[in-house]
């Protein structure tokens, strides 16, 4: 059991939470994850370590909810347990000094970019951040990501705050604009991730996406998570969730993602019905 | 008593195996209880007469770890079944899953004299019937050491970890088993099916072991949140047994094993025993049955997932298998039983190609048909494919049973571990240590995917390895 020792509503669909759980706390590294069981009845599903504190033991995550799990989830308040929280699972990012990053995140995935965009900048990078969401209530970590960046672009696809258009719009400009840039970094939806890659494949800047295929285990045990990366199977648990975007298959991964979009809609209308909207 | 020859002289005809009541197959493919239902008082007795209580019990060479079969057979004869399961625990602590799960067509049965003329003495039925007399009527505990002050730390809960704990909890160990997954059980949770091991079984023999003083830790990835080199430097543990398994599925080299309906047996089986899927929506975890199944494979981990996406409502369920049914290793009940259920059997046959629509939906699977040509190192005949014999089974879901591997996690973070071109852990056969001092390994991790009583075994003899290993350095000091 593990207690939730600070909650905080970050938009109407993310929310932040503060795990006591010191023996990871102790080890964990950005870009590593944890696999989450709120109850006993619940599914194991993967979210990343947004944050961590060692003196205090705790580990910090961020989620979106999107169904019936991460909402299940959001319903818990400070002083609640977590029954599961195995982890940290998956290889950490790779930090060094390569000259200039570009860190991208977007939604829930700014959440995740935090942490890596921090420790980048810690390893003495000029970092770039480009923030998307769909629009501007759902742009989260503005401020933090502000402060850790030497420049900070935000995007909405709505255009009620900043650039209006996609995180590829402005990637896209400082490329064309000549802007040396020696690695980008992105986490986001998978369609995202996908055209992030396609942006930087011309210039063959060295761009890293953060896979978020399905998983059951997260040790490497069942295959739910395998993806095809330069023509190989790896299993994002083990061999990532982080690999070279120019060689992840997008389409195969974002296929496999949906496997499951009709038994996700049963069970989420179920707890809709059985919570009132699980507000 | 079918295949009766002229005898010269009259002798009786060849004996069966006292039938085990089972569940009709009709019902039982609609439900996930247990499919054998166990010998009564009297059948168990009456199979047990049959025993010959020879001078010379072959059947126990036959066993991994000797039970002694002869004398608890001897104590079923004369009505004492707790005695019986207290003389199966003097070598063996898991008997109700043993009865149950163990190859004795292979193993004990295969050397049972009796099973000469007749069908072999129905060692396994017995041994599980008098584990569940046993269990059913509350064991009580073994002596146990007093406190020898020493530590141990058992990586993994499959059988293997789980004998080597017990053994050592009794020798006086204070022991610690750090395990993965959320529910302690390794294969005998997550894989093997309710309807085959019902889970309750496990959860006792867990119990048991909290109750010796056992101390279970789930959730405990070795190797990424503590590595070996941190449990016995910086945690104060005396030694470590490795017990993870052979967790890591393979896949065929073949076009279309990531489409979206292609699940390993590991995933398939994880989802519905360890996650509960059969109970989904209740429970959240989901699973994806089609109409028409192919499952890849000739193993017990073929037939559990064949039989498994019976109960879960596919129409149609295929074994598709490259040799003949002769070189399947699956246990004879197991085949025998998904036979009676239904399950169609397309021998050798070799898939080359799973075949999707565009959305990444199974359509088919293309195969070849396969002869039988020299046997191999294995001793098994080797399958050639038969040219210009491509055929398209028509399935919308395809099951990978074809083996798994070792799981790399803790290898890959203990240096000086050394391990063989397969990733399995090299150890010395007396004792089960390892390349690194203090640090033991047993089990599937160790010889590859085998069986629930070579594991156990396997953490047997480590635990006495351990044993003598501690015994020896603290008299040194
Ligand atoms: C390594 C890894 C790290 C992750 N880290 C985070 C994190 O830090 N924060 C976070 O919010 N999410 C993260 N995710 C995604 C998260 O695990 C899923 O959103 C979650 O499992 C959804 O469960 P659910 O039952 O709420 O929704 P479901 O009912 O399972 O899904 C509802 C809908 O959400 C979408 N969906 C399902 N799975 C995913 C997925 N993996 N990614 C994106 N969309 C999905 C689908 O469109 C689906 O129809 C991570 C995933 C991986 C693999
Ligand atoms: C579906 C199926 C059916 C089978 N049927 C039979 C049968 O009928 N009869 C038979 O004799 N055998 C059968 N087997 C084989 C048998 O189950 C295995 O040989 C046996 O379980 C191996 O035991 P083990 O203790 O070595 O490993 P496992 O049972 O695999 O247990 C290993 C444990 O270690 C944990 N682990 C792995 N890595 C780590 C880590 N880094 N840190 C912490 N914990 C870790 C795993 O989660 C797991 O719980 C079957 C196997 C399968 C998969
Ligand atoms: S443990 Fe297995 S092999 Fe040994 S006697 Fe029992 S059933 Fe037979
Ligand atoms: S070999 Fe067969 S008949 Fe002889 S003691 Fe063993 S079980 Fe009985
Ligand atoms: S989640 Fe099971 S192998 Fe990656």
């Amino acid at each position: 059991m593990y207690k939730i020792v600070r909650k905080k509503v970050l938009n109407p669909v993310v929310k932040l939470m503060e795990v006591s759980a010191p023996d990871v706390a102790n080890v964990c590294q950005p870009g590593q994850f944890i696999m989450i069981r709120v109850n006993e009845t619940g599914e194991r599903f993967p979210l990343t370590v947004a944050d961590f504190d060692r003196e205090k033991g705790t580990v910090t995550i961020v989620f979106q909810e999107v169904g019936k799990s991460t909402r299940l989830l959001g319903t818990l308040n400070e002083g609640d347990y977590i029954l599961d929280f195995t982890g940290p699972l998956g290889r950490p990012t790779h930090i060094e000094k390569y000259g200039t990053v570009c860190v991208v995140g977007g939604g829930c995935g700014t959440a995740i970019a935090y942490p890596v965009a921090r420790a980048f900048k810690e390893a003495g990078n000029y970092v770039i951040t480009i923030n998307g969401a769909r629009t501007m209530d759902l742009l989260i970590y503005r401020k933090e990501m502000q402060e850790i960046s030497d420049e900070f672009y935000e995007t909405t696809d709505d255009g009620s705050c900043g650039v209006h258009g996609f995180v590829t719009t402005v990637l896209g400009d400082l490329i064309q604009k000549g802007r040396k840039i020696d690695l980008v970094f992105a986490v986001g939806p998978a369609i995202m991730m996908k055209f992030v890659a396609k942006t930087t494949e011309p210039s063959g800047i060295k761009t890293i996406v953060s896979l978020n295929s399905i998983m059951v285990d997260g040790t490497g045990m069942c295959g739910a998570c395998r993806v095809t990366v330069g023509g190989q199977m790896k299993f994002a648990c083990v061999d990532g969730p982080e690999f070279d975007g120019h060689q992840v298959d997008f389409n195969e991964l974002m296929g496999r993602l949906n496997a499951y979009r009709e038994q996700e809609q049963v069970a989420l209308e179920l707890w809709e019905k059985e919570h009132g909207g699980g507000k | 008593m079918s295949d009766e020859k002229k005898p010269k002289r009259q002798r009786k005809p060849p004996t069966k195996k006292v039938p085990m009541p089972e569940q009709d197959p009709m019902e039982r493919i609609h439900n996930f209880n247990e499919v054998a239902l166990g010998y009564t008082v009297e059948l168990a007795v009456a199979e047990a007469e049959k025993c010959l209580q020879c001078r010379n019990p072959r059947c126990v060479s036959g066993c991994p770890v000797e039970v002694p079969i002869k004398d608890f057979i001897a104590l079923i004869r004369e009505g004492d079944f707790m005695g019986a399961a207290a003389k199966i625990k003097e070598t063996n602590s898991l008997p109700a899953i043993c009865g149950r799960v163990c190859p004795q067509e292979t193993q004990c049965e295969a050397k049972c004299i009796y099973g000469i003329r007749n069908e072999p003495i129905a060692i396994g039925r017995l041994e599980r019937f008098v584990a569940d007399y046993a269990r059913e009527r509350g064991e009580e505990l073994p002596e146990i050491a007093p406190k020898n002050g020493l530590r141990v730390a058992i990586v993994g809960s499959g059988p293997a970890g789980l004998t080597c704990a017990g053994d050592l909890a009794k020798l006086g160990y204070e022991v610690t088993i750090f395990e993965a997954f959320h529910k302690p059980g390794g294969v005998l949770v997550y894989g093997i099916p309710e309807f085959r091991l019902p889970k309750e079984i496990v959860a006792k023999e867990v119990d048991y072991l909290e109750r010796l003083g056992v101390e279970i830790k789930c959730n405990y990835v070795i190797g990424k949140i503590r590595t070996i080199d941190q449990l016995l430097n910086d945690d104060d543990y005396d030694a470590v047994f490795i017990g993870t398994g052979a967790g890591h599925p393979n896949f065929l080299r073949i076009p279309g094993m990531n489409l979206v309906d292609v699940y390993s047996a590991n995933e398939f089986l994880t989802r519905v025993n360890l996650m509960k899927a059969y109970k989904f929506p209740e429970y959240d975890t989901p699973v994806r049955v089609g109409r028409r199944v192919a499952v890849i494979g000739g193993g017990n981990v073929a037939m559990d997932a064949a039989r498994t996406a019976l109960r879960l409502g596919a129409e149609e369920v295929f074994i598709v298998y490259r040799r003949s049914r002769e070189e399947m290793p699956a246990r004879v009940e197991e085949v025998d039983h998904a036979e009676e259920e239904g399950i169609k059997f397309q021998l050798l046959t070799n898939p080359v190609e799973v075949l999707g629509d565009e959305k990444g939906n199974v359509i088919g699977m293309t195969c070849v048909r396969m002869k039988l040509g020299e046997p191999d190192e294995s001793g098994r005949r080797r399958p050639i494919p038969i040219p210009n014999s491509e055929f398209v089974i028509d399935c919308d879901t395809v099951i990978v049973a074809i083996g798994n591997s070792p799981n790399p996690i803790v290898p890959s973070t203990t240096p000086g571990l050394e391990t063989t071109k397969w990733g399995t852990i090299v150890i010395d056969e007396e004792t089960g240590m390892t390349s690194r001092e203090g640090v033991f390994a047993g089990g599937d991790i160790v010889t590859g995917a085998a069986t629930v009583i070579s594991a156990m075994g396997a953490g047997k003899r480590a635990a006495r390895g351990i044993h003598e290993y501690l015994t020896k350095k603290r008299n040194k000091q």
